[in-house]
């Protein structure tokens, strides 16, 4: 245990507190290495019998004993880069509103709505996506004129689950989460920033883009927390987008992703290598998000933050 | 107003209308559900629901007795787990603050918040079902309780961070050790705050259904043994809802709506005690 | 009535300076009261600024001078709860009438804050910030106003080669003179100016003094300081604040020789801080 500072041992102080209260902080690290070693581990025998080719067939077909993952990639990244473009703008919106535009008897209730929003359980949003969204993007396909249809990005018939209706819950689901981060980041920015701007004869947008410019680093961040949040996402996933292992450019066609075939096939699986490809694509997602959460806290501290980041996670209502 | 001017004016005026646009559009699907949820949830809501165990496949009626106390059975053993290790490792980083481990531990309790669900429920899976070789509520328990650990590590942190510094030093000047400092003084001091955090920390992962999906697994029957499969209200409406069964559907609704009710509740609860608190600490 | 032994700068007699006195005050103010909620922050304020010469607020910790200095850009229009009786006018203009776009009154009444707040950009880029909002996007119009400004704010020597780095390397003193080349960019009428000394050393301060007394040729100048002898030294009139009321304003050195108010007095013998 290191003895700079604060732990410098004074006479009134044993040798028993740092070592206790550290040994069970020290099972946070292990747990995070834990989770890394036991899924490698796990996942050795697909690693070893497919390789790097796992990520480039796109063959998933368990009863034949192909394991292709490229359809998993495709559908992770296609839901969650479409619901972040969705979600971003609208998220910034709110934030901008709450911290710079919004009257100070709106606030609190608004704050209060938003952090609703997030709490509400993936599995609610699956279900209200199921029997409200599903039959509503079905009736959008519907009515998708002819010519459109032609399109790649919209063809296929309308069964409604897809990768449209995946992509919509996980903006909705992202909104309150980038939206709080942002506002945090803004509420930062000294607020001497905008009296300049304003100042200087700037219009309320300006000023606000000042604040903006100031805050950049810290609002990417909060974008790919987002991003980091909506990668993970499972069950609202799942019941809405098909479940279907196929790589297509159309918003309309069933398709799968990472999360939503683990949860899917984990307890059918039966052989061993089909359940240790499962955890490879496991261990792959769960480095996807380590990175992008790593590098998310690092833009977000880097405004200046003293107050803690939660990554993934809105910040629980008492933690003030 | 010149060209240039009216421009601005138009542009800054279309930014402010976008913005509180934009709140609007996050509130109406806030909205949305809330009121298809409770519309479809509160009829489906009776004494059977709370009551009775599910039928068999087909039958209509029944109810979700074994998943609620499953929930509250998994909620409880999550907080046996996540709540000493994570108050007590608040308290490390937060006396320690400088220290090299101080950083990984506010690191990686970043980090695994951002794990998604699913892979911590691969990691119990492993460690609490496979050496088993079955299903069990410990297992559910075990995969909850490390998502609610970096909850409360960090903010037994912060809270434990605001308890003024003054409280401290009137201790220690009386000759107490920094241990008897921190659990008679600083903790205490602190303690409200902290339990409100671990009321809406579990209100957060009882609605959390993939880590359940193969650790807890389900169970159709009454149980609330720790070490077989257990209910839980989130992957009981999970099976209903992709259900073909209309009455299944009926009763996931209602399960949505408890669970909602649950969150709104804590929620509420907690923001009342936290203003209650603030009011206390104010000078 | 006794002497008080503040020094006041001999001022060179200026021909004509005389009948300055009899032309269009730059603002005036007139019942001016301001309200925070229930709180009155000022109350029944009148006073006329001259044109073209630095005019001083002093007053002890929270007499209002630097709520009066905002009420006259408008800023304070950025805090909740604030009520305003009573008319300022800029140049003739009424401030606070409906038809005035506030986004004007900023350029034609510039501000530099107590402490310095440069962008986080360039020293160029902070500079040219006010001309390119207002609509100059040719590169040489820009050049121009910035090289201006920065001499203006005498400045552009020690930067003039490295226009391109960040604002935020510059010393405190020389950031709080970017701010003055920043707000001088847009070509102000007024320049009001929040204790901008008060984070500096005295060279520094030294500096910006001085800058203040070329400028007022061609601005009209309002500063805050809870600086006594910086009012002394650097400007022409003085108005005494105390608890939301303006107890004294007139010419500088009669102020600090015979103050007309026995509270005036006691503050600039140091009776009450």
């Amino acid at each position: 245990m290191s003895t700079t500072g604060p732990l410098r041992r004074s006479s009134g102080e044993g040798r028993l507190f740092p070592f206790l209260t550290g040994a069970a902080a020290v099972l946070v690290p292990c747990l995070v290495a834990g989770i890394a070693l036991v899924l490698w581990r796990e996942s050795l025998l697909s690693i070893r019998e497919f390789g790097f080719a796992f990520w480039r067939t796109s063959i998933w077909d368990p009863v034949a004993g192909q394991f292709g993952a490229l359809p998993f990639i495709w559908g992770t990244l296609y839901s969650s880069l479409l619901a972040l473009l969705l979600s971003a703008p609208v998220a910034l919106g709110i934030a901008i509103f709450l911290s710079d535009l919004s009257p100070h008897a709106l606030r609190q209730p608004l704050i209060f709505l938003t952090e609703l929003l997030a709490a509400i359980p993936s599995i609610v949003y699956g279900l209200w996506g199921i029997f409200v969204l599903v039959p509503l993007v079905r009736r959008l396909e519907i009515a998708t004129p002819a010519w459109l249809k032609g399109v790649p990005l919209f063809e296929g018939p309308p069964l409604g689950v897809g990768l449209l209706a995946a992509s919509l819950v996980l903006a909705v689901m992202m909104v309150p989460f980038t939206a709080s981060v942002a506002r945090e980041i803004l509420k930062a920015v000294p607020s001497a920033q905008r009296e300049g701007a304003y100042a200087l004869g700037a219009t309320r947008w300006e000023a606000i883009r000042m604040a903006l410019f100031y805050g950049r680093t810290g609002i990417i961040g909060a974008v790919m927390l987002g991003l980091g949040r909506a990668l993970g996402e499972t069950m609202a996933v799942t019941m809405l987008i098909g479940n279907n292992p196929r790589i297509s450019l159309s918003l309309f066609a069933p398709q799968y992703t990472m999360a939503a075939v683990i949860a899917n096939e984990f307890t059918e699986a039966a052989d061993p290598l089909y359940l240790d490809a499962l955890v490879e694509i496991g261990l792959v997602l769960f480095l996807i998000t380590v990175a992008i959460n790593a590098l998310s806290r690092v833009l977000v501290w880097r405004v200046g933050r003293e107050r803690t980041v939660r990554a993934g996670r809105p910040v629980p209502a008492a933690a003030v | 107003m010149s060209w240039n001017r009216l421009r601005r004016k138009v542009v800054s005026g279309a930014v402010v209308a976008f913005c509180a646009a934009a709140v609007v559009l996050a509130l109406i699907p806030l909205g949305f559900i809330l009121f298809f949820v409770i519309g479809h949830g509160l009829p489906a809501l009776n004494a059977a629901f709370f009551t009775q165990m599910p039928k068999p496949v087909g039958e209509p009626g029944g109810g979700m007795a074994n998943a609620i106390a499953g929930t509250l059975i998994l909620i409880g053993l999550a907080a046996g787990i996540a709540v000493p290790i994570g108050i007590v490792s608040g308290i490390y980083v937060s006396e320690y603050r400088k220290t090299s481990l101080a950083s990984a531990v506010r690191f990686s309790a970043d980090i695994l918040n951002g794990v998604p669900s699913i892979v911590i429920g691969l990691f119990a899976y492993t460690t609490a079902v496979l050496p088993f070789q079955r299903f069990s509520a410990i297992a559910g328990g075990l995969a909850l309780g490390i998502m609610m650990i970096p909850l409360i590590v960090r903010m037994t942190e912060e809270l434990l961070n605001l308890v003024p510094p003054t409280l401290r030093d009137g201790a220690l000047a009386l000759g107490a050790t920094r241990a008897r400092a921190v659990f008679t003084v600083i903790l205490p001091a602190a303690l409200p705050g902290i339990l409100t955090g671990v009321l809406v920390a579990l209100a957060r992962i009882a609605g959390e259904t993939a880590p359940l999906l193969f650790t807890a697994f389900n169970n159709r029957f009454w149980s609330t043994r720790l070490d077989q499969p257990i209910a839980s209200l989130t992957v009981q409406v999970y099976t209903y809802a992709i259900s073909p069964y209309d009455d299944w559907h009926r009763q996931a609704w209602a399960g949505a709506t408890v669970l909602i009710g649950a969150i709104l509740t804590f929620s509420l609860l907690a923001r009342a005690m936290t203003r209650r608190l603030e009011r206390m600490h104010r000078p | 009535m006794t002497a008080v032994k503040i020094e006041t700068r001999a001022k060179p007699r200026v021909p004509g300076r005389d009948e300055a006195k009899a032309e269009e005050p730059m603002i005036l103010i007139e019942d001016l009261t301001l309200h925070y909620g229930d709180k009155p922050a000022l109350k029944g304020i009148s006073m006329q600024v001259p044109k073209n010469r630095v005019t001083a607020f002093i007053g002890p910790s929270g007499c209002g001078k630097t709520t009066l200095l905002r009420c006259l850009n408008r800023m304070n229009d950025l805090v909740d709860g604030v009520r305003i009786t009573g008319r300022i006018l800029v140049a003739g203009r009424d401030v606070y009438h409906g038809s005035m776009d506030v986004t004007e009154l900023r350029k034609r009444v510039g501000m530099v804050f107590q402490k310095s707040n440069p962008f986080p950009k360039s020293i160029y880029d902070n500079v040219a910030y006010g001309p390119r909002i207002l609509g100059t996007r040719s590169r040489a119009a820009l050049d121009q106003a910035v090289e201006r400004s920065l001499g203006s704010a005498a400045l552009w020597d020690e930067v003039k080669d490295r226009l391109h780095e960040s604002a935020l390397r510059l010393s405190g003193g020389q950031q709080q003179r970017l701010c003055i080349a920043r707000a001088l960019a847009v070509e102000p009428e007024v320049l009001l100016m929040d204790e901008p000394c008060s984070a500096l050393d005295p060279i520094a301060t030294a500096k910006i003094e001085e800058l203040m007394d070329e400028l007022k040729s061609r601005y009209t100048i309002v500063v805050v300081t809870h600086n006594m002898q910086q009012a002394a030294r650097a400007s022409d009139v003085t108005g005494f604040l105390l608890m939301g009321e303006l107890v004294e304003f007139g010419e500088t050195p009669k102020i600090f020789t015979t103050p007309g108010d026995r509270r005036t007095e006691d503050y600039i013998t140091g009776r009450f801080g």
